[in-house]
Parts: structure tokens; C-alpha cells; sequence
């Protein structure tokens, strides 16, 4: 028999006396819950560093500024918009309002002839130079006008509204996400109306009909696989299938819309067999044991009981098919849309697609507009996320 | 038979069995104790049989102790629930034959001044009486069917010989009136045997019952013999 | 024993396999009518899954086969032509853990007479469920709260709750699955009380792994090992003298 020598036992752990080893682990403890610790507020610096400088960055462009000058509303406006202010004030007026004249002449001639002193949008340039925003690239001429401008209260900044409701543009003072959005809204739809039955009946069918052979596992398998291959490769798949094969016009929020379908269709899936799989088996039981048929079971029982777990991971899927540019690179969404789309044909933009169209511009004003872009997309995301838990939350409430 | 997976309940049903049968043995002496003192005039030694009752008498209600507790705390089913339900009534038989054998001792001492006579018939009784008990006894230790039977049917025996015996005291009485009180006493003594003969009886009944399941009480010896057999099926 | 003993299942030659592993081998069984008939036998002796057999609950399991007969009232249940979800109207089936839809009182009871089209209107409906309810002897505790939550009820009500909504497709066989392992003495105590009322109108047959229950509860008891009925007879005789050796070892508790 193998003699175990015991160290010398603890003497009395009422005693009261401190033992060393019982310090020693006390400090072995505090020790791991420091490195926690650590590591948790150092991943929470890095969040708040990231939204302190998107935050930073992004508020500026909510505002734009806006000149006080005199609009000459001659004739030969029609034909040289130029014409419409001082030469000197060329350069410090928007380029995209200037061009507008014409139209807008057109459109009221009873304004033929007249003049009269507006607000009108700066140049992206002055509007950089007003914020005081390093690079804003404005000349030293331009810089004394504005300043004397500035002295006359002929400078104010405004809420820009015009960054929610037009599209993109070359000139930054102009540029909006209007098409951007509207682009994301198709796409996700059709992603959402493809996507969600598919994945769920597929789901539905894996985890309560399926036989559980080969074929089946193989199927799961390729399923959970599928999940976490790159996205850009559905992004060539929806280009040969969807543009090369059925013939979907490019960049359309169709062709987007059926590729970021196929992405977030495994994470539907793995979701919904997830929830399914939750809801106890003793439900399918009882329901069968009452003479229940499988339809009656599933749609009666089972589906009703997942459904907050289906949602939740639809959601997910959604905001993630939502955040998604490298697919859209493929079939063409990358580009410069500055119209919103009317069909699910158009040529179309998306939200992250158009921050990151954005992001390479040089222009100064183009950055603050990567932020805000960056921003609503967050908003938009976390909006969703937010969602997602909450009808989780309420799931576990029900039962 | 194999252990029990909860291996205290095969001690305690062993302990059982131990004390009936240490039971037993006290009883089986008292019944040999008393009828030497009759034959050998031994006052003492009857005096000794009464009070060795009362062990006799503590041992039944030790033992009801054991069996009521396994009763209540192990659920017995089967074969260990027809073994203590044996017991307690082969319990109950041995204290009446305990009583019955202090009775011949107290005979015993009623006769001290005026000893009995004509003791062999009783003598012979007794004798079968006593293998009567210890045949009993045995068939209840090994659990053995066909030696139960057999003791249920060598009461047949042991009745005959009371018959006889009272028979024989009888004519004694008749002849010589003197007689009376001593042939009533030795005829006490015998019926005292034959109820003995009679527990030993029911102990083999209760074995039976034990070992097959079958009552066999109160049906005649054929009967009896098929229920054990199986050839009757029991209603 | 009694003198019309009538068969309300009949089991005739029934194996079953999983795959290629035989569970069950070659059981013969008269479930009589009006009576409780209780399967005892160690973990895995297939008491539970012939059970399923007869309601056919084990047809959910891909690879489980079965061969032989089970006659209900003359029908081989395993016939081609049966609807196994009238079937299931006939046989009904309680489980180990109480399990009620998370879904009111109310609407447990009054989901599978809905499904089934057994009742006209809402009068009748609510007749229905109060009658189950009272059958189950738990119409005076739930009454009130007919509208809350099956699942708020304690486990005892909850699984009285899952015998009313049984009751309510109004089988003549109700199967029970170890119905009382989940709960407390009490509760237990109630439920056998319960059977004990339900068998008049009911046969019911009971899995069970607590032997005092099978002895207080059932009127016929069949002992199930390795897949095979070592016995089966009235309870009395089971429980005091058992036929078998392998009865006798498990009854008086010599298993293993």
C-alpha cells in the first residue's frame, strides 16, 4: 500500500490563524481577476478611442456653412451660371448651387432681371477653412475674403440637411447618403425576402424532417463551413450565377441584394437550427402524443417557440449582410451613384460601399463625411442589435 | 440467491433467521428439560424450565422488534416479505410451545408429593413430539419443502399416540379411582405435547409458505401437496 | 381472478431494432381492458420504448423497425391503412417530465380536441376542458387562473394538467412514462390516486421505476429485462411470490 504523506493539514480552519498557503492562494486569485480586469478595460479604451474620434470627426459634418451674397439673377445666368455672383465670390460659393441657377431660373422667370442678397452654400473649401480643419486647401485670396465676409456676419453655419437627403456628388459640399440608404434599404429587402425563407424552411427541414444519414451530415457540414468562408467569394459566386449566368444588370440592388442572400443564408440557417434545437423536445412530444401531425407540431409549437430565437439571428445576419462590402465590390455596387434608385434594377449604391467611395476621396470635406457615413451605419447596425436582444430577452421571459 | 444490492438488509434478515432458530433451540430444550424433571422427579430443574420462559418470551418480542422495523423501513417484497411474515408467526408458535412446555413443568411440581406413573406411553409421545418440533425446525432452517411436509404429516403419528396414551391412563383411572389426580395430570401433559405437535405444525405450514408461496393451511394433504407441485393452480 | 378479463391490447410476437441492435425479442402481452398495468425492469430493459410502441411514438425515431402484431381492440395498429394520428387520439401518452405548452391553462387543454375538430362551438369547448380538468382533479385548483400559464403551476399540477389535456381527445388508453420520477411524495401520492379514479374509465399502462408504486398503483405488473417480459401477472402474485428467479432477484431488490 503506497503511504501518502499529508503535509501538514491546515490546523483548524475556524482557528482564525492565517495559514501561508491560504494567503498565497487568496493572492493567486485577486491576481487572475486583475488580468481580467486589464484586459477588459483596455478593449474598452479602443471602443471609446474609436467612437471619441469617429464622433469627432463626424459632427462637423452636420453643419454647413452658408455665405450671405448677392445673387444677380441676369439673363445670361441661363447660358454662365458664373455670372450669377462677383467674380471674386466664384470660388467661395458651392460649385453644385451655382450650377443650379439655370434650372432654377428657368423654373421662375419672373426672376429674370432682378438680384437680391441669399444664403447660399459655401464651397467645400471655405467650408473647411470656416471649420478650421488642417488641409483645408483654400487659397490665402479666398481666405482674406472670407474673412472680411466673416467680420460682415455674411458666414453661418447650418444644419445640413442636404448630407440625409441627396445623393452623391463630386463636389463634397453636396454629397449626401440619401442614394447610399435608399440603395441599403433595397438591397437588405430583397436580402431579407430571399434570405429568411430560404434559410428558415431549410433549417426547419434539416432539424425535423431530415433523415440523420450522410447526405444530411454532409449538408451540415458544408452549411456551418459556408459560414465562415470569405464573403468576398460570394461576391464572385453572385457575379457568375446572378450578372454572368441569369443576367441581372450590374450594380442593381437585385444583383447586391441575391449575394448578400447567399452570405447571411448559413447564418440564418445555423440560427434557426440553433432555436429550433432549443425548444424542448418534451413540446414535440406532447403535441405528438396528442395526435398532432408533424405540419401541426412544427407550426403550432415548435416554430412559435423559436421565433424569437430566428428573428434575433436574422437580425444578425441582416446587419452583417448590411455592413458588407466586399461582395458588392464584385457585381459592381462600388461606384458613384448620386441619383437614389427607383427599381430594384437601377444601379445602385450601398451604405458602407458609399463610405468607403468616400474614404479614398482627397478632398477634405470628403472625411468628415466618412465619419458621418460611418456613424449612421453604426447607429443603423447598433439599432438592430439592439432589436436582436430585445426579442431575445423577451424569449426567455415566455418560457 | 444472490445479495442484495443494499447488503445491511441481507445481515439483518440473516440476524432474523439466527434469532428464530436460537429460538428454537431454547424451546426445544424446555420441552426435553421438562419432561426429564417429570421422569427424574427433578423439582429444581422444573423450577428452571419456568423460569427460562421468560427468555424464551423476551427472544418474541425482540424478534417482533426486528420484523416490524424491516416491515416499515425496508419494504420487503417476495421472498424476504414471505420470510418475515413467516417469522412472525413461526415467532408466535414457538412462545405457545415455550408456554405449553413450562406447563408440563408446572405439572410437574404439582406432582411433586405424589409422583406420576405409567409414564412410557407419555414418554413415547414426547418423544415423537420433540423429533416432531426438531424436524420443524430443520425443514424452516434449509428452507426444505418435502421435510415440511413430512412433519405436517407426522402429526398423525403424534395424535395416534395421544390417543393411546389417554386410552391407557384412562383404564388406569377406571380401575382404581386412587389414580385419578395423577392420570389427570399425565393426560394435562399429554394434551400439553400433542398442542406442541400441533405448533410444530403450523411452523411447517408457515415454511412452506415461506419457500413456495402457497398456503397450505386448512386444505387436506393431497391437495396441499399438488398446490406445491404446481399441478394446482391456486384460487 | 376475475371472472371477464378482456383483452384491450393485444402484443403478439413484437421485436423491435434500432438500426441493427434488437431492443425488444419477441414479446407476448395481454394489456387488459379497464385495468393498470405496470412495466417495471432496470435502466434500459426496453419497458420505456415498448411503451412507445404502443402508441407508436417510436415511429419519430428514423431508425427503429418493428415487427410482430399489437392488436388494439383487433386492429394491428402497425397495419398499413392506420392513421397513426387517430391513433394517437385512442392512446393517449403522459410523460416523465410534466410538459405543458407554454401556452394557458386553458388553451393546453382545449388545443388538441381543436385540432381533432371534436367540439362545435366555444360552449362546448369550455364544457370539455372543465370536464377534463375535473376528471384530472384539478379543475378546484386552476379554475380561477384558467388564463395564466400551464407552466406556472407546480410540477404536480403540471402534470395533472398534461393528464386532463390527455384526457381531453377522450382516449380509451392512456400510457404513462414514468409520470411521477420528476415529483415530490405529495404530488406522487395525488397522481396515484388520480390513476386509481381513471382506471374505471380508462386502461392505463405505467412505466415505472419505483417498485412500491408499481405495487400500490397497477393491478397487473410485467417485468421487462435485457429486452425481454420475464413475467407478467396480477400484481399481488408479482410482488409476493414472482415465478421467475429474475423477478424474485429484482423485487426483492438483488439486481446487479
Amino acid at each position: 500500500m503506497n503511504k501518502v504523506k499529508k503535509t501538514a493539514p491546515s490546523t483548524n480552519f475556524m482557528s482564525g490563524t492565517s495559514n501561508p498557503r491560504q494567503k498565497q492562494r487568496e493572492r493567486a486569485d485577486a491576481r487572475f481577476r486583475w488580468y481580467g480586469l486589464a484586459a477588459l478595460g483596455l478593449a474598452f479604451a479602443f471602443l471609446i478611442f474609436f467612437f471619441i474620434d469617429i464622433i469627432g470627426q463626424a459632427l462637423p459634418a452636420f453643419h454647413q456653412t452658408e455665405v450671405k451674397v448677392t445673387v444677380n439673377y441676369a439673363e445670361a445666368v441661363k447660358s454662365n451660371y458664373n455670372k450669377a455672383v462677383e467674380h471674386k465670390l466664384r470660388r467661395v460659393v458651392s460649385r453644385a448651387w451655382l450650377r443650379t441657377l439655370p434650372r432654377y431660373l428657368a423654373a421662375h422667370p419672373d426672376l429674370v432681371g432682378t438680384s437680391r442678397d441669399e444664403w447660399v452654400p459655401a464651397d467645400s473649401r471655405v467650408d473647411q477653412y470656416i471649420k478650421q480643419h488642417d488641409g483645408h486647401g483654400l487659397k490665402t485670396k479666398y481666405q482674406h475674403i472670407v474673412d472680411a465676409m466673416q467680420k460682415e456676419n455674411r458666414v453661418r453655419q447650418v444644419f445640413n440637411s442636404g448630407f440625409f437627403n441627396s445623393g452623391d456628388s463630386k463636389l463634397p459640399e453636396n454629397a449626401g447618403i440619401l442614394a447610399a440608404a435608399v440603395g441599403s434599404v433595397f438591397t437588405l429587402l430583397l436580402t431579407m425576402l430571399v434570405a429568411v425563407p430560404i434559410g428558415v424552411m431549410t433549417a426547419i427541414y434539416l432539424e425535423e424532417f431530415a433523415a440523420d444519414n450522410h447526405l444530411t451530415r454532409l449538408i451540415e457540414v458544408n452549411i456551418n463551413n459556408l459560414a465562415a468562408i470569405p464573403s468576398i467569394l460570394y461576391g464572385l459566386l453572385g457575379l457568375a450565377i446572378f450578372i454572368n449566368f441569369m443576367g441581372v444588370p450590374r450594380s442593381s440592388a437585385l444583383a447586391g441584394g441575391l449575394t448578400l442572400a447567399l452570405m447571411t443564408l448559413p447564418i440564418i440557417i445555423i440560427a434557426t437550427r440553433a432555436a429550433l434545437r432549443s425548444v424542448p423536445e418534451s413540446i414535440r412530444d406532447a403535441a405528438y402524443g396528442l395526435g398532432a401531425s408533424s405540419l401541426q407540431v412544427v407550426w403550432h409549437h415548435v416554430l412559435p417557440l423559436a421565433m424569437p430565437g430566428i428573428l434575433t439571428g436574422s437580425i444578425i445576419g441582416l446587419a452583417q449582410a448590411m455592413g458588407e462590402t466586399a461582395p458588392l465590390i464584385i457585381v459592381g455596387m462600388m461606384a458613384y451613384i448620386p441619383e437614389p434608385p427607383t427599381s430594384i434594377l437601377d444601379a445602385t449604391t450601398v451604405l458602407p460601399a458609399q463610405v468607403y467611395t468616400w474614404s479614398t476621396e482627397s478632398l477634405r470635406g470628403y472625411g468628415e463625411r466618412t465619419a458621418a457615413g460611418i456613424l449612421v451605419l453604426l447607429t443603423v447596425l447598433l439599432s438592430l442589435n439592439a432589436i436582436a436582444v430585445k426579442l431575445r430577452n423577451r424569449a426567455q421571459q415566455e418560457w | 440467491m444472490p445479495q442484495h444490492t443494499f447488503k445491511r438488509f441481507d445481515d439483518e434478515l440473516n440476524e432474523l433467521k439466527e434469532r428464530v432458530l436460537i429460538m428454537g433451540g431454547l424451546v426445544e430444550r424446555a420441552i426435553r428439560r421438562a419432561l426429564k424433571s417429570l421422569n427424574k422427579y427433578d423439582m429444581e430443574r422444573a423450577q428452571k424450565v419456568i423460569e427460562r420462559d421468560k427468555t424464551i418470551n423476551a427472544l418474541e418480542v425482540e424478534i417482533d422488534e426486528m420484523t416490524r422495523t424491516m416491515l416499515a423501513l425496508r419494504q420487503p417484497a417476495a421472498s424476504d416479505l414471505r420470510f418475515i411474515i413467516s417469522t412472525i408467526k413461526i415467532v408466535t408458535d414457538l412462545e405457545r410451545i415455550g408456554d405449553l412446555a413450562e406447563g408440563v413443568a408446572a405439572i410437574t411440581l404439582q406432582s411433586e408429593n405424589n409422583p406420576l406413573t405409567h409414564l412410557d406411553s407419555l414418554n413415547s409421545l414426547a418423544d415423537a413430539v420433540v423429533m416432531q418440533v426438531n424436524n420443524a425446525l430443520d425443514a424452516f432452517a434449509r428452507g426444505d419443502v418435502d421435510a415440511a411436509l413430512a412433519t405436517i404429516e407426522g402429526d398423525k403419528k403424534v395424535n395416534k399416540l395421544f390417543k393411546g396414551m389417554q386410552r391407557e391412563h384412562l383404564s388406569y383411572m377406571i380401575e382404581d379411582p386412587r389414580q385419578i389426580t395423577v392420570g389427570l395430570q399425565a393426560t394435562n401433559i399429554g394434551r400439553n405435547l400433542e398442542r406442541i405437535g400441533d405448533h410444530a405444525v403450523n411452523i411447517s405450514e408457515m415454511t412452506i409458505y415461506m419457500v413456495k408461496g402457497h398456503d397450505i393451511r386448512h386444505v387436506d394433504h393431497e391437495t396441499a401437496a399438488a398446490l406445491i407441485s404446481g399441478e394446482l393452480e391456486e384460487d | 381472478m376475475d371472472t371477464e378479463l378482456k383483452n384491450k391490447i393485444t402484443i403478439r410476437d413484437l421485436k423491435l431494432w434500432y438500426g441493427d441492435f434488437e431492443a425488444l425479442h419477441g414479446i407476448d402481452l395481454d394489456i387488459y381492458s379497464g385495468k393498470v398495468t405496470a412495466f417495471i425492469g432496470p435502466s434500459g430493459c426496453g419497458k420505456s420504448t415498448f411503451l412507445r410502441v404502443l402508441n407508436r411514438m417510436n415511429d419519430r425515431i428514423p431508425s427503429c423497425r418493428v415487427q410482430g402484431e399489437v392488436l388494439l381492440d383487433g386492429h394491428n395498429i402497425y397495419d398499413a391503412q392506420i392513421d397513426v394520428v387517430q391513433l394517437r387520439t385512442h392512446i393517449g401518452m403522459v410523460f416523465q417530465k410534466p410538459n405543458p405548452f407554454p401556452k394557458s391553462i386553458y388553451e393546453n387543454i382545449a388545443y388538441a380536441p381543436r385540432i381533432h375538430g371534436l367540439v362545435k362551438d366555444t360552449q362546448e369547448m369550455d364544457e370539455l376542458v372543465e370536464n377534463s380538468l375535473r376528471k384530472a382533479s384539478i379543475w378546484d385548483e386552476v379554475k380561477d387562473k384558467l388564463q395564466q400559464p400551464g407552466t406556472a403551476l407546480s410540477g404536480g399540477q403540471q402534470q395533472r394538467l398534461c393528464i386532463a389535456r390527455t384526457i381531453a381527445v377522450q382516449p380509451d388508453v392512456i400510457l404513462m412514462d414514468e409520470p411521477c420520477s420528476a415529483l415530490d411524495p405529495i404530488a406522487t401520492a395525488k397522481i396515484e390516486e388520480l390513476m386509481d379514479e381513471l382506471k374505471s374509465d380508462y386502461t392505463i399502462v405505467i412505466v415505472t421505476h419505483n417498485m412500491q408504486q408499481a405495487a400500490r398503483v397497477s393491478d397487473y405488473t410485467a417485468y421487462f429485462y435485457l429486452g425481454d417480459l420475464i413475467e407478467h401477472g396480477d400484481t399481488h402474485t408479482i410482488f409476493t411470490s414472482p415465478v421467475n428467479q429474475k423477478t424474485e432477484d429484482y423485487i426483492t431488490g438483488r439486481f446487479g
